[in-house]
């Protein structure tokens, strides 16, 4: 039966929402003068990871989830390895294996941010947000910025030779073990990897400063536009710097305070529950203490940068610094600013890594613990898109007996549905639809950088459609998109 | 022809092979260093000529090599286009008629399946994948038998009763049912005898008898057939490369 409140609605469906990683829609509903109803991001792609890994032998699990996505698969293949540390009894990983896995986490941070940037968000923020379809491409971005364009493939580049050096492949690679890893460096690979560092952090840090001044050069759009605060949840470490692989939890309202500090990951089910709505695949997660409604809160680059108390090498640190003072409330909200935070964490990770480059246990056999077996096992690190949980539960056979997954995207699940809705509200509504209009939504969106198919735990076709249907559901005018025949409208 | 009765041999495509009496071609033809492809065979058990990966022909007819004796009137032919796709689909039959997830396997690159699948160009499974249910059994404290990859060529059955004197495992069931047993009153791999140092235990060619603590451990790189064809490298375990 119609929602009576919803008769003489029309609805607006964008889907696939592009240049995100996985496959979502955002259906919009329109009263008859294109005032906005009410606007969803919906994820529909369905995975079933969590199921289908039950039975395995836990020392498969850093393999097997990793295929979740093509983009991050290191932060889930660390995140289970961290998980079955725990699972072997392994507390504390010798020193070689634990930077191994942090130079793996910083290639794979620097390639990702760098995907993000010049791939898949350059085109709106170098070319305008209503700019030409035709125009909003990494090909244009290559035709009209070249030189920026070459440096973002080559920092993306410099990140996955990071990762094969370590894991054997660029893509899903094989190198975490319970208790440690299973290589070390070696002196000719480390030598390969320092010939192109110190490019590498320039041109990131060229990344930054021209993320930084596109954004301070509207500054009144770009603080507004998609604007959704709430607090910010993040791994910090036991001094508050920022730790992509290891710490405790910090979250601060919105208002800058801290309402929790160094909190043990480990009892994260008391702290987060997780609400399932039945027009999403993706959960939405919030805080117990407060509810579902307003319980929620950001993960990724902006929650860690507004999160920590400083940044460990030297030019992201002053960077963090100029990212703060930029701003006169407690922390930066605003969505685009997740853009200028990522490039802040891709310099600290190129940073990062020049510096482990010098470190001699890399090279170090000394790679493996051993502990006594535990039933249990949370592993919890700072993925590119922000806090990723990995719970295991295995059985005396060592089968994987349960898994739960709260991967980054899933935390800013209300949170960009509240920016859709925002942007729709501000930029849609009353306005004819067109595709510029509608690429609105997807910059907010993008600004995320949400993973939906790690969210759902997809693969597939990425036309876009996007359906005009009236209040008994008959369409009025339909659009779409795809490589071969262009955008269109019936 | 002439035939040599002092030095013997045979006519494996073309080329003459050397055989010693009571050998069969694929001893001769492996002994000479002429690959003959092969799942089920090995030097050092019975012959058991169930892959029939080893087919060659002769006399218009096809042949296990495995089971075939070398004589010196033979002309045999291995690698012909026609064996080679036989050989291929029987690959693409065992690929779709278990679980084999190549890409996070532990046994990937060192998997004489996987390797055969390459040998022969295969690149897809041209048969219906069948995504059979099988049991796992994760019961005993040092090995994980997954039936998924489990190609019931009784390497492990006749390993486990030839060389160890143990007779831990059995086939059970029929036609697309068969399955491998563990030979114990649970039917569970834990109350068997199995040691984690028998011969059983590691000849499986597709792992799916794992030793758990060795799983993952060695890198990609490391691994038998990670640059090496299967034709090169023959069929080897981990612990076989010299």
């Amino acid at each position: 039966m119609n929602d009576p409140s919803k008769v003489n609605l029309k609805r607006v469906v964008i889907d696939p929402v592009t240049r995100v990683e996985g496959h979502g829609k955002v259906s919009l509903l329109l009263d008859d003068d294109n005032q906005i109803h009410e606007a969803r991001f919906h994820i529909v792609e369905f995975r079933g990871f969590e199921r289908f890994i039950e039975g395995r032998p836990y020392w498969e699990l850093p393999m097997v989830v990793q295929r979740l996505c093509g983009i991050c698969p290191v932060s889930h293949h660390l995140a289970a390895g961290k998980a079955i540390d725990q699972l072997a009894g392994v507390s504390e990983l010798s020193p070689p294996a634990e930077k191994l896995r942090r130079l793996l986490h910083w290639g794979q941070s620097l390639q990702s941010h760098a995907l993000h940037f010049f791939h898949l968000a350059s085109p709106d923020l170098l070319f305008g947000f209503e700019s030409d379809v035709r125009k909003r491409s990494i090909v244009s971005v290559i035709e009209s910025h070249r030189d920026l364009a070459l440096k973002g493939v080559k920092i993306r580049k410099y990140g996955q030779e990071v990762i094969k050096a370590i894991t054997g492949k660029k893509i899903h690679g094989m190198a975490v073990l319970a208790g440690g890893m299973n290589r070390a460096l070696t002196t000719d690979q480390i030598k390969q990897l320092k010939i192109d560092i110190k490019d590498i952090i320039n041109w990131t840090e060229e990344a930054l400063v021209l993320v930084r001044k596109l954004y301070l050069s509207d500054i009144a759009l770009h603080t507004k536009f998609a604007k959704a605060d709430s607090a910010f949840l993040s791994l910090v470490d036991k001094d508050g710097t920022l730790d992509l692989y290891h710490g405790g939890l910090r979250i601060k309202n919105a208002d800058g305070s801290i309402l929790h500090d160094h909190y043990d990951y480990s009892n994260y089910t008391q702290l987060i529950k997780e609400q399932v709505k039945s027009w999403s695949y993706m959960k939405f997660p919030f805080l117990i203490e407060r509810g579902p409604q307003t319980g929620w809160y950001k993960v990724g680059p902006l929650a860690r940068i507004n999160n920590c108390d400083r940044i460990d090498t030297i030019k992201a640190e002053s960077y963090r610094q100029d990212f703060l003072a930029h701003s006169e409330d407690a922390l930066v909200h605003p969505p685009l600013a997740f853009h200028w935070a990522r490039m802040i964490e891709a310099l600290y990770c190129a940073e990062a890594i020049a510096k482990m480059l010098d470190d001699p246990d890399l090279c170090s056999g000394d790679l493996m613990r051993r502990g006594e077996k535990q039933l249990e096992g949370i592993g919890v690190i700072e993925a590119p898109r922000g806090t990723l949980f990995h719970h295991y539960k295995i059985n005396e056979n060592d089968q994987v007996t349960m898994a739960n997954l709260i991967v980054s995207t899933t935390s800013n699940n209300q949170a960009m549905n509240e920016s859709v809705r925002q942007v729709a509200n501000t930029y849609v509504s009353g306005r004819e639809l067109t595709p510029e209009l509608l690429n609105n939504i997807e910059v907010a969106i993008r600004a995320y950088d949400p993973c939906l198919s790690c969210a759902t735990h997809a693969v597939g076709k990425m036309p876009l459609q996007v359906e005009l249907l009236n209040s008994v559901g008959e369409t009025v005018a339909r659009c779409s998109r795809s490589s071969e025949t262009g955008f269109n409208v019936e | 022809m002439t035939i040599d009765i002092k030095n013997p041999s045979f006519l494996l495509d073309g080329e003459e092979v050397p055989f010693t009496e009571g050998q069969t071609v694929m001893e001769a033809a492996l002994t000479a260093g002429s690959y003959i492809p092969h799942l089920c065979f090995h030097p050092e058990l019975q012959a058991h000529g169930s892959c029939r990966l080893c087919i060659v022909e002769s006399d218009n007819r096809l042949h296990a090599s495995c089971t075939l004796q070398a004589n010196s009137r033979l002309k045999v032919s291995s690698q012909t286009q026609a064996i080679n796709k036989m050989r291929k689909h029987i690959v693409q039959m065992l690929f779709v008629e278990g679980n084999h997830i190549c890409p996070s396997c532990e046994f990937s690159g060192n998997c004489q399946l996987q390797a055969m699948a390459y040998e022969l160009d295969m690149e897809e499974g041209h048969f219906h994948f069948r995504y059979p249910k099988r049991e796992q059994d994760a019961s005993h404290n040092d090995i994980f038998l997954d039936r998924d990859r489990c190609i019931n060529c009784e390497l492990c059955v006749r390993a486990s009763r030839e060389n160890d004197a143990k007779n831990v495992f059995s086939l059970g069931g029929r036609g697309t049912e068969t399955h491998l047993c563990a030979n114990s009153a649970s039917g569970k791999l834990g109350d068997t005898s199995l040691d984690v140092s028998d011969k059983a235990a590691n000849i499986c060619p597709v792992g799916a008898l794992l030793i758990n603590d060795q799983s993952y451990v060695t890198p990609k790189e490391d691994r038998v057939y990670y640059q090496t064809s299967i034709s090169l490298r023959g069929n080897r375990r981990p612990k076989e490369i010299e």
